[in-house]
């Protein structure tokens, strides 16, 4: 046992996934020369300067690399074994924080300990993935058994959520949503994803296109009705693999369609929402007498995937203008391009993007520029470092920079697939899950796709809490991959 | 426990979601970057600030090398309102600017104000106070360490050496919206010229304005040269100008018109530079310079003189007997007259109508009727030259129009001078329209023989006309700037100009008007050793009291300068024109007033036609 355990401890050397180890540090110090640019001062400035943003970066950076290479000494086991209690105590910091934090721009999220402030949600990313990853290994846990299992699972991804919107900070809130990747990975109903995915469709369709009117209806809600309709064929052909009802059903609708278009063409006033209503009523009521011959299960979630996409397009015009707040309706609005509010909200967006845009192919060289140096940017050394590299590096280096963190979660992917245990591969898929989110919503909100949300960019962001809470989230993932092959028992 | 391989499959799922997210942002970012341009435009007025140089003006000198026009400075108090903070030492300040505190808070109000000051940034460099005198300067900069934020900005506004010349000389005033939209060159704040040469000759005197490319944040501060300024351009400053103008003679000319109304032009013949053009009344040149201008230039407006209308360019006036030598010349060309022709005058013309004239002989051949201005001759003249045989009156007077136009009169002689007129020659089409149709004979327009009527010319154009007789046949367009520095001047006003009149006609009406000067109408420019010819004219004109006209040149075989005199209802040409005229010769050939004559060069200076002129109203 004595030996073996020094062999094991010598040998994490030569199983690790050096592939990933390479993304990192490519992005972490690519990331602190950013920062440097993006904080350089034409008057002064020295990149290992403590007083500087880049130099006391390069301080947290160190700081990680120590606390990874602490992780890779650390027995595999502990992770596993102490998924509960490190979750347990984390959430118990967030719950002080959120009565002790100071007050910082409205959220109540930085735990100051001395010279340094923390950012306990951070840490509650890697608490989460173990837990989560603790509760999938249990003894032939299966997601699908019974209803219980989703609740654990649900109430593990909630807790966290729940502290951190105690804390006011949205953003951070809402990267745990990317768990659900994990749970489709581990079982979840495919449908799950595809609802989400129709009702963001339907959401940013019915509010950004209001004009013209289209038999009463503003053209969004017009364009969602028919995509509901698609949505129904479709599923009826593809889903219950039904070619006769789904082709009935079309016919029904191009007969409607084709008799509402000649009404509305002599002039005859259709309404257009009791036109779509009816429509839809009817493919639905004839589906539910036809269906009885077959499996019945598959044409009940069709229905009700069509009744629930009508009653949330309802909802929807409801939830923006009553349940959003001001500010959240406006950053909506101005990543839809319905308002540009150029002197307010869009403000940063805007400038991100011409900050961007001023980069060419090749961009303006290392440290010159003008955009980013010149603070023309709000933010632009944390949340919008990546305006940073598109402006100084251009076209190509934002690419490169894009490819190298889509490498990381492929790679990632990958790593979740060999392991041997639910525990190492849900906890991998919580990694790239998570990498996936920030990727996403960062880059698409600096480059003008996504709402403004709050979340850095892995790696690049100015932080130490941020820096560390990755590093730690990559570096057990590392050592739990390197114990693979230990695993022989 | 065995893996569920169906499962498995779903990597593909996450995996090529973001796989595909990425290449969406990586086609967006293409769009971003590569295939609109619009952001770099974007980048560009975000983060350059152009700083200004302004280069020096240009400075003017006289024909005899003496410096008119310099630049002086002008300090404006600046400051960043951010550095200056909330709390200074007002009364300090007051104290030292030589200002009341209710002064100070109100022009720190007017700073403030968006409406008054639409500029207004608290990072940026902002004017509190303009026009610092020099000595306010001095302390200020002595006392500067004590207001941190405040600084002070010199500018150049113009320094006049003289009093007078203020219509050649123009003045520089702040540029206009219409100016800016006009020429790229302008941004609201500059200056250009306004009248006289700082208008004509804007371009050259203005140099070529630098600029430092600096770069300014999201704040509008300062952060350095951009590329340490290797894109700044160094400024070139304006080229000097030196005028034809003698300034003691236009010095001169502006004692002797106080008191009138009119104008005098001097021209070197065989240059065409002007020596004094004199507009009366005039105004001192630095009214319009500093803090009063706009005060000051409403004034000049109001005034019912008009001090800014520039009579020897702008005044179009009946050149009255000027303008029979013109004629002379036309009727010898044509064969209508010979030296030899006599025309009868009894007392006047007299044929149908009648055109008076004074006591002389009769009949009258060219040389005398030029020296003692006879009416009847010219009017004979052109009665024979319109009625010719064998072509028609309107022929006849077109040939007339062409050979006036040919010797400077009816368009713009094209001077380097802002607004000038262009005068009035009538062609057959004026009077066919004016008559309706009905015909017109050579009586219907016989006044314009002796220079009335329908006929009109500038002050410029007469002097003009003296300095193409001096020269015998030829001119070079008048103009006041001799040199521009390090360049030439249009060929325009090198090139001699030569009407279709042969020399030895000019030769004979040179001799008449030495006739007038030795025994005609110009006996008082009859001075020793000058051999100065002369032409009165007395202009009868519809507002009170003849305008009293002189032209003449000198000495008559070695002409130095050609003068016009046109002096407003003061009577006859031999009162005020020949005396003024004569005064300007003599005291440019002889370089001062001989002691027989002082009485004269007292008498003009000291009357003033404006009372005695028989204008009632303006």
């Amino acid at each position: 046992m004595e030996s073996r355990s020094i062999d094991a401890n010598t040998s994490v050397f030569r199983s690790l996934d050096w592939i990933t180890i390479l993304l990192y540090l490519v992005l972490v110090i690519a990331g602190a020369v950013s920062i440097y640019a993006a904080s350089y001062d034409f008057d002064r400035a020295s990149m290992f300067d403590f007083e500087e943003f880049s130099g006391k970066q390069f301080l947290w950076i160190g700081l990680s690399i120590f606390i990874g290479c602490a992780i890779l000494l650390s027995d595999y086991r502990i992770y596993e074994t102490y998924a509960y209690p490190v979750y347990a105590v984390v959430l118990l910091v967030m719950v002080i924080t959120i009565f002790v934090a100071p007050d910082i721009k409205g959220s109540r999220s930085w735990l100051v300990l001395g010279p340094v402030s923390l950012q306990p949600a951070e840490f509650g990313k890697f608490a989460t993935a173990l837990a989560l990853a603790k509760l999938f290994n249990s003894y032939n846990f299966n997601l699908n058994q019974k209803l219980s299992n989703y609740f654990r699972a649900f109430l593990i991804i909630l807790l966290p959520v729940i502290l951190i919107l105690l804390q006011h900070e949205t953003g951070s809130a809402l990267v745990y949503i990317s768990l659900f990747f994990v749970l489709y990975r581990e079982g979840m109903s495919g449908l799950v994803l595809f609802s989400a995915l129709c009702a963001i469709t339907y959401f940013v369709v019915a509010v950004k296109y209001v004009e013209p009117l289209l038999l009463g209806l503003p053209a969004g809600e017009f364009a969602v009705f028919l995509l509901i309709m698609t949505v129904f064929v479709s599923m009826l052909l593809l889903y219950c693999k039904d070619l006769i009802m789904a082709r009935n059903v079309l016919i029904g609708y191009t007969a409607a369609g084709i008799i509402a278009g000649a009404l509305s063409f002599f002039g005859v006033n259709v309404p257009g929402m009791w036109f779509f209503l009816g429509v839809i009523l009817a493919s639905v009521l004839y589906v539910s007498l036809a269906m009885y011959r077959h499996k019945i299960e598959r044409y009940v979630v069709t229905i009700v995937f069509a009744a629930a996409s009508v009653m949330f397009l309802f909802s929807v015009n409801y939830v923006f203008g009553n349940v959003l707040e001001p500010y959240q309706q406006m950053r909506i609005k101005v990543a839809l391009g319905i308002e540009d509010d150029l002197k307010g909200f869009g403000y940063n967006v805007n400038q991100s993007k011409i900050a961007i845009g001023s980069g060419g192919i090749t961009g303006k060289g290392f440290l010159n520029g003008t955009q980013t140096k010149l603070k023309y940017v709000p933010e632009q050394h944390t949340d919008f470092i990546f305006c940073t590299i598109g402006e100084e590096e251009g076209y190509v280096g934002s690419c490169a920079v894009l490819l190298a963190f889509l490498a990381l979660i492929l790679r990632i992917i990958h790593i979740a697939e060999r392991q041997r245990t639910p525990f190492g591969r849900v906890y991998a898929y919580c990694v790239a899950s998570y990498l996936i989110f920030h990727l996403c919503i960062n880059i698409g909100m600096v480059i003008g796709l996504c709402p403004v949300i709050g979340i850095p960019l892995p790696f690049f962001s100015y932080g130490g809490s941020a820096l560390w809470g990755f590093t730690i989230l990559l570096f057990i993932l590392l050592r739990i991959d390197a114990s693979r092959k230990e695993r022989r028992d | 426990m065995g893996k569920d391989y169906t499962l498995e499959k779903r990597k593909y799922i996450i995996g090529g979601f973001i796989t595909i997210v990425v290449a969406i942002f990586m086609v967006r970012l293409f769009h971003l970057q590569v295939s609109d341009g619009s952001y770099k435009e974007n980048a560009e007025s975000n983060a350059f600030f152009r700083k200004v140089l302004y280069p020096s003006r240009g400075l003017v000198y006289d024909r005899n090398g003496r410096l008119v026009v310099l630049n002086q400075p002008e300090y404006d108090v600046m400051l960043i309102p951010k550095d200056v903070g909330q709390e200074f030492d007002t009364l300090g300040l007051c104290e030292v600017l030589n200002i009341t505190k209710e002064d100070l808070m109100q022009k720190w109000a007017d700073m403030k104000n968006p409406r008054k000051n639409p500029g207004y940034s608290a990072y940026t460099p902002q004017k509190l106070m303009s026009h610092l005198s020099q000595e306010d300067y001095g302390r200020l900069q002595e006392k500067l360490y004590l207001f941190p934020g405040f600084y002070v900005q010199k500018r150049n506004v113009r320094e006049y050496a003289t009093h007078a010349a203020a219509n050649i000389l123009g003045n520089i005033r702040e540029v206009n919206a219409k100016d800016v939209e006009n020429d790229r060159y302008y941004r609201s704040g500059d200056y250009t010229g306004d009248l006289g040469v700082e208008k004509s000759y804007e371009k050259e005197l203005r140099g070529v304005k630098g600029v430092e490319i600096l770069m300014k944040d999201a704040l509008g501060r300062i952060k350095g040269k951009y590329e340490d300024g290797i894109h700044d351009v160094i400024p070139t400053a304006g080229r000097d100008l030196t005028l034809g103008i003698d300034m003691d003679l236009q010095e001169y000319g502006e004692q002797l018109m106080q008191g009138k109304i009119g104008a005098i032009v001097a021209i070197e013949p065989q240059t065409g530079e002007i020596l004094c053009m004199v507009s009366s009344p005039t105004y001192d040149p630095s009214l319009l310079v500093g803090s009063e201008r706009g005060k000051n230039y409403a004034d000049l407006v109001r005034d019912t003189y008009k001090p800014l209308y520039d009579r020897a360019l702008q005044g179009m006036y009946p050149p009255g007997s000027t303008f029979k030598p013109t004629q002379g010349l036309i009727f010898l060309q044509e064969g209508t007259i010979t030296p030899s022709t006599l025309y009868p005058c009894y007392r006047g013309y007299v044929n149908g109508l009648r055109v008076g004239c004074h006591a002389h002989g009769s009949p009258i051949a060219l040389k005398p009727a030029i020296a003692t201005s006879c009416n009847a001759y010219f009017c004979w003249g052109l009665k024979n030259y319109i009625d010719k045989r064998g072509t028609t009156p309107t022929n006849q007077l077109e040939k007339w129009k062409n050979y006036m136009v040919e010797m400077g009169y009816g368009y713009k002689l094209g001077v380097d001078l802002p607004s000038e007129s262009r005068g009035f020659i009538p062609n057959p089409e004026f009077y066919s329209k004016s008559f309706r149709g009905s015909n017109w004979s050579a009586n219907s327009i016989i006044s314009i023989a002796i220079g009335q009527g329908e006929v009109l010319a500038t002050p410029l154009q007469i002097a003009n006309l003296a300095s193409t007789i001096a020269n015998r046949g030829w001119y070079i367009t008048p103009h006041v700037v001799k040199e521009v520095s390090d360049t030439v001047i249009d060929k325009r006003f090198t090139e001699k100009r030569t009407p279709s009149i042969k020399k030895e006609y000019y030769e004979m009406i040179a001799e008449g008007m030495r006739g007038a000067v030795t025994g005609g109408t110009c006996r008082l420019a009859n001075l020793p050793g000058l051999e100065v010819c002369g032409k009165t004219g007395t202009a009868q004109n519809p507002h009170g009291k003849d305008h009293s006209a002189f032209m003449g040149f000198a000495p008559m075989n070695d002409p130095k300068i050609a003068v016009a005199v046109y002096v407003e209802n003061a009577g006859f040409g031999a009162t005020y024109g020949v005396p003024i005229g004569s005064l300007i010769i003599e005291k440019y050939l002889n370089g001062s007033i001989a002691p027989e004559r002082k009485y004269l060069e007292e008498r003009m200076i000291t009357s003033n036609t404006i009372i005695s002129s028989g204008v009632k109203k303006h």
